[in-house]
């Protein structure tokens, strides 16, 4: 029922979108410890993490953003990427009328604290339709030894 | 008799297709700069994940329709841990107005970043009139 009276474009849009937003994620799971590295909803970029067998994949939506200047870092099992959106909109002085300015712009960071069994030297990022792909390989599980008794 | 029994069995589409038919009409609507000068509307949207084949744009009578949906290849078996974009659609519609020349739109998508420009039609632009004096 929520969802259409709410999701009609137009003056309410933006309010009532969010607050729908934010009470979805407050009454999903009041009291619950958040991770010490969460950020608000809406944040830019938004991050989805998942985990195959032999690796761990984020996917992070960043459209218009130079694919050279995005700097992924993995430093003591955190795994960081970080840039920074260049404004599209005028200066001031242009004849230019502004009706929405809903994207956001300047400099982003995410932070992603990685599995104790994620290697660090194997990090993969692609960048592709504005979504950055990173991929951290698991170390090989170690292969149990046998050990003869004498 | 035979009318009232049929009414209570269970419907054709069972619960199951119903809920996948609301998933698929789900969307997320995405964010959008709109910009006017002289010359047109300039209109950026916000589209990560969308490659060019999977961009619909629509214009029919006065309404602009913008369809995109997230076509980010990710392997069958990934278990998701944590995710904020949950709904890999976007969709939002825009009144145009009469001014606005909807068969001269320009649609450029450039990493997730769409950039239409909807130029006014020619009566329609700023004119200076000179005035003469009397």
């Amino acid at each position: 029922m929520y969802e259409s009276l709410f999701s009609f474009p137009g003056a309410f849009e933006g309010d009532f979108q969010r607050l729908r937003h934010e009470l979805d994620d407050l009454f999903g799971a009041v009291g619950m410890p958040t991770g010490i590295r969460a950020v608000a909803p809406g944040t830019f970029p938004a991050i989805n993490v998942g985990n195959l067998p032999q690796s761990l994949e984020v996917y992070a939506f960043a459209p218009g953003i130079d694919a050279a200047k995005i700097e992924v870092t993995v430093d003591r099992g955190v795994l960081t990427l970080a840039g920074e959106r260049p404004s599209t909109l005028p200066g001031d002085n242009t004849k230019v009328n502004v009706y929405s300015r809903e994207r956001p712009s300047g400099r982003f960071r995410r932070a992603i604290s990685l599995p104790d069994d994620a290697d660090p030297a194997k990090v993969q990022a692609t960048y592709r339709d504005g979504v950055l792909h990173i991929s951290v390989a698991r170390r090989d599980a170690p292969v149990p030894t046998r050990i003869a008794i004498q | 008799m035979n009318k009232d029994k049929e009414l209570t069995t269970t419907p054709s589409t069972s619960p199951a297709t119903t809920r996948d038919a609301a998933a698929d009409t789900r969307f997320v609507v995405p964010r959008v700069d709109v910009l006017e000068d002289e010359t047109g509307i300039t209109l950026l949207a916000d589209l990560p994940g969308v490659p060019r084949e999977h961009l619909e744009l629509k214009v029919e009578g006065d309404t602009l329709l913008v369809e995109g949906v997230v076509a980010t290849p990710m392997p069958q078996e990934l278990k998701s841990v944590y995710a904020e974009v949950r709904v890999p659609r976007y969709r939002r519609s825009f009144t145009l107005s009469r001014e606005l020349d909807a068969g001269r739109i320009e649609a450029n998508l450039k990493d997730g970043v769409l950039n239409l420009r909807i130029p006014k039609q020619e009566h329609a632009r700023p004119r200076r009139i000179d005035v003469r004096a009397g």
